[in-house]
């Protein structure tokens, strides 16, 4: 893209990473972004100038030819020149096919990764994101090692998501009963905003996550250390960790305020009218079947949107989140 | 038909207005003037009511979180403003509305071929409106207009109403098509060859191929959609067995070739004004019939572009990416020859040219900005953000909403025998132009810096685009309540229009304003459409007059 870059009289290092954006597009996080920004401001060239030229030769012929009296007759009654309309059909071909070529060049770039690129397996559900490493440790938020190709493998819990990160200029669909792949290297350490491109429902909008691009060594250190915080950390603690990184957050808040789902705020303990029309303590079972059984026992008000997580989580986990949510109610467990 | 009975009082007296009166008449009528008008009073309800939903959509986006609705109710209200206004207003407009009024005056017919079919049509339009609005008290629709699948399958709410709408609407579209194409092959005047044909009637033939082979393909998929989500049969459902990517496959099928049932009546509508307020010849009138086959055509093979992002594989995108820039010549095309026509010519800047005039300038735009979205490395950043909710207003709405207020204008004198306020129609035409530039250039910026589109809450540094384009939005629709309020008053209060305001040369302007029941009492002669030298302007009547003694007088 170097030539193209001259062409439009900015040089290459215009386009290097952590370039700071422009009135069109974000700042760029990868070195492909600055590829495809480049064609995006060669498109916009050509666009502008088709534009000032239609607009422009519009308005002339308004101030010329504006009829001045009524009834006033044309001066020509020319109605064809095949020369002149074959050039404007050749002229455009010829363009586009340019466009086409260095689109779809880019395009194969920033789809095809290095073989000895790092794995993270991605999965959406309504409404936020889970990242697995090969270590087998969840997360809420992508951490990754600067200068290091990674490539994810997606799929998804339920609807079609897509995995958006504007900074890297990248985006998949997220499908359920496929793998869809993508990659990225990222060239600074820094933080980056994903988004959820494909329409999915209530929490939409709110199915936002980051990349975390660690500085050169650290990732490791950052890795090893967030795998074994069930054991390492007291429950409570533990419980709050991994409702970010499964994202019960997304629908649930912790200070009461009414989101998706209803708040963890003085929850344990309290008496929960349902739909049914029953009222149930919420007591250690209860919590327990909310999350392997949501559908079972909605709470009135709320809609039965939660997915299950049987079989996603252990009995561990189960036991550190009743912990966490335990710990946002000052009510004691119920007495039998 | 009690109406063909009828014996006017006087010749000045027997327009299709006034032939048979109260409301069975126009209920039950065949005249194919009266079921375009049935239908212009019904796709302005239905732009009405999806004008209100994009208000309510523009207002909650004044702010991120809540402005004036919860998340689920905004996601309906987008779902019914993009569902009313592409299946209920922008698809039946321009062919239903103005073609079922001048495509047989055009050819000097008395009617369409079929004229039951075509009252058959708008009934069924009414059925799958009515199926529509129950969706909304049913509970509402939340899937987008696209209604993919899973989660149209999955979620709540009135889908099925809205989908078996939408399938009733299909073969209402299907019923005009199919009447318009048999029309022109049969009802053409025997000296009238199809180079002879004015361009309307190119385009709406384009668009009438496009109906009658794409939309069956609309209709089985909705079908489906319905047969799994009411029965649980797996079509594209994977935890069915299903595949989701296949009904998009299926959707776009029909859906792209469906923007261009949307623009080519637009297009044709464009080829005739130019003409006429340039006092000139049509330019280059072969490339631009021909350009709109090639559209018909071409659009059939890029429906693929939809879903670069979607896990097709990269040589599908890579074919699709390619066919879909062909589609992008034949537009550039017609813009060029309009262009050239209005070079040395005598420019008259009514209301209908100024809509013409906004015409090329927005559809510039819309044109331009698919180049952005048809090369793959941009596409990838740009798919499902509000670069491409501006790219498709700009076309869409700055394209065929346009040029059917340039048709509205262009053909109200002749439809109901007025003429509008000139000044207040400017006035309008030129807010509508402001608004909408405000509205949708912002989105392209908000877009290309990464906005998704259908978003109910958006990161702060967003705030200041969508203010601008909600404060925009509004201007739009004060532009629109004016038409509204001077088209109804000129009904009452306008001058009667003469027989031909704009000193056209099609043969809708050779019979009387409004049309009488029979069109022509004599069939008109041969003449070319776009040669306008046998007409003098008439101050008396603000009006054009043939020439004495010139070839139709």
């Amino acid at each position: 893209m170097n030539a193209l870059n001259t062409l439009l009289g900015s040089g290459p290092g215009a386009f290097l990473a952590q370039g700071g954006g422009s009135f069109w597009l974000p700042q760029r996080g990868t070195a492909i972004a600055g590829e495809v920004d480049s064609i995006f401001n060669f498109i916009l060239w050509v666009s502008l100038f088709f534009f000032v030229l239609i607009v422009g030769v519009m308005a002339v012929f308004i101030v010329r030819y504006r009829q001045r009296r009524a009834g006033e007759v044309a001066a020509s009654s020319v109605s064809h020149n095949t020369a002149l309309e074959l050039t404007w059909t050749l002229v455009p071909v010829a363009l586009v096919i340019v466009i086409f070529t260095v689109g779809f060049r880019a395009y194969l770039k920033l789809t095809v990764p290095p073989v000895d690129a790092y794995e993270v397996l991605v999965t959406g559900q309504k409404w936020n994101w889970q990242f697995t490493y090969p270590n087998g440790y969840r997360d809420g938020q992508l951490h990754v090692p600067v200068d290091k190709a990674i490539r994810l493998v997606m799929s998804s819990e339920d609807v079609i998501h897509s995995f958006f990160i504007p900074d890297f200029r990248v985006k998949q669909d997220v499908v359920p009963g496929r793998y869809s792949k993508i990659w990225f290297k990222a060239e600074a350490p820094g933080e980056h905003v994903i988004l959820c491109a494909e329409f999915c429902g209530t929490g939409h909008s709110d199915m936002i996550s980051k990349v975390i691009v660690h500085p050169a060594g650290e990732f490791e250190t950052w890795l090893e250390a967030a795998g074994g915080f069930l054991d390492k950390l007291p429950p409570a603690e533990a419980g709050e960790r991994l409702t970010q990184s499964l994202g019960c957050n997304a629908c649930h808040s912790v200070d009461g305020s009414r989101m998706v789902g209803p708040s963890y705020k003085g929850l344990f303990g309290s008496p929960r009218r349902l739909k049914s029309g029953d009222t149930v303590t919420a007591d250690e079972d209860y919590i327990r079947r909310s999350m392997l059984d949501p559908a079972g026992q909605v709470v009135e008000g709320f809609d039965p949107v939660m997915p299950t997580f049987q079989g996603r989580v252990k009995e561990k986990e189960i036991a550190v989140i009743i912990a966490y949510i335990k710990s946002l109610s000052d009510r004691e467990a119920p007495q039998p | 038909m009690s109406m063909s009975t009828h014996t006017p009082s006087s010749a000045a007296d027997d327009n299709y207005l006034h032939h048979g009166r109260g409301l069975k008449s126009w209920l039950t009528t065949l005249d194919h003037k009266r079921i375009g008008v049935l239908y212009l009073i019904s796709v302005l309800t239905s732009f009405f009511l999806g004008g209100l939903f994009a208000m309510l959509v523009r207002t909650e986006l004044l702010t991120s979180g809540r402005t004036i609705m919860d998340a689920n109710s905004y996601n309906q209200s987008f779902t019914l403003h993009g569902a009313i206004m592409i299946f209920l207003f922008i698809i039946p407009s321009i062919p239903a509305a103005f073609g079922n009024f001048v495509l047989p005056v055009m050819l000097g017919a008395k009617d369409v071929a079929f004229p039951r079919l075509n009252l058959a049509s708008w009934y069924l339009y009414v059925v799958g409106a009515v199926f529509a609005l129950v969706s909304i008290l049913a509970g509402g629709v939340d899937t987008g207009w696209t209604f993919y699948t899973p989660y149209s399958t999955s979620t709540g709410g009135a889908v099925v109403w809205l989908t078996m709408g939408a399938f009733i609407l299909g073969f209402s579209s299907i019923f005009t098509g199919l009447n318009f194409i048999v029309t022109i092959h049969k009802l053409r005047p025997a000296w009238m060859g199809w180079f002879k044909m004015p361009l309307f009637l190119w385009s709406l033939y384009a668009t009438a191929i496009i109906q009658v082979l794409a939309t069956p393909v609309l209709g089985i998929t909705l079908v489906l959609l319905v047969l799994e989500r009411t029965f649980g049969v797996g079509i594209f459902d994977p935890a069915l067995g299903g595949d989701p990517v296949l009904y998009q496959h299926f959707f776009w099928f029909y859906s792209h070739p469906a923007v261009y049932i949307m623009i080519l009546p637009a297009m044709g509508i464009i080829s005739e004004l130019v003409s006429v307020f340039s006092r000139k010849h049509i330019f280059g009138y072969r490339f631009i019939a021909y350009s709109s086959i090639a559209i018909a055509i071409f659009g059939f093979l890029v429906w693929g572009h939809h879903m670069f992002t979607s896990g097709q594989s990269g040589l599908a995108n890579m074919i699709f990416s390619a066919l879909t820039f062909s589609v992008s010549i034949p537009s550039a095309i017609k813009v060029f020859n309009w262009l050239t026509t209005m070079y040395k010519g005598s420019l008259r800047l009514d209301t209908p040219m100024l809509y013409v005039l906004s015409f090329l300038f927005l559809f510039t735009i819309g044109g331009l900005t698919g180049l952005f979205l048809g090369t793959l490395a941009t596409d990838i950043h740009l798919h499902d953000t509000y670069f491409v909710v501006a790219h498709f207003h700009y076309v869409m709405m700055g394209g065929t909403l346009i040029a059917f207020l340039g048709g509205l204008h262009y053909w109200w004198p002749k439809m109901f025998g007025r003429m509008y306020s000139e000044k207040w129609g400017r006035t309008a035409a030129v807010m509508i132009f402001v608004g909408f530039n405000i509205t949708f250039f912002t989105q392209f910026v908000m877009g290309s810096k990464g906005m998704p589109r259908r978003y109910y809450n958006y990161p702060p540094e967003f705030t200041i685009y969508h203010q601008i384009s909600t404060y925009g939005s509004y201007l739009l629709a004060a532009g629109f309540v004016l038409i509204a309020v001077y088209l109804i008053a000129s009904l009452f209060k306008g001058r009667p229009a003469p027989a031909n305001p704009w000193g056209a040369g099609t043969m809708e302007w050779q019979c009387a304003s409004p049309p009488p029941y029979y069109n022509f009492h004599a069939a008109p002669a041969e003449h070319d459409p776009y040669d306008f030298s046998h007409l003098r302007y008439d101050e008396s009547i603000d009006g054009y007059l043939p020439a004495p003694g010139a070839q139709g007088s």
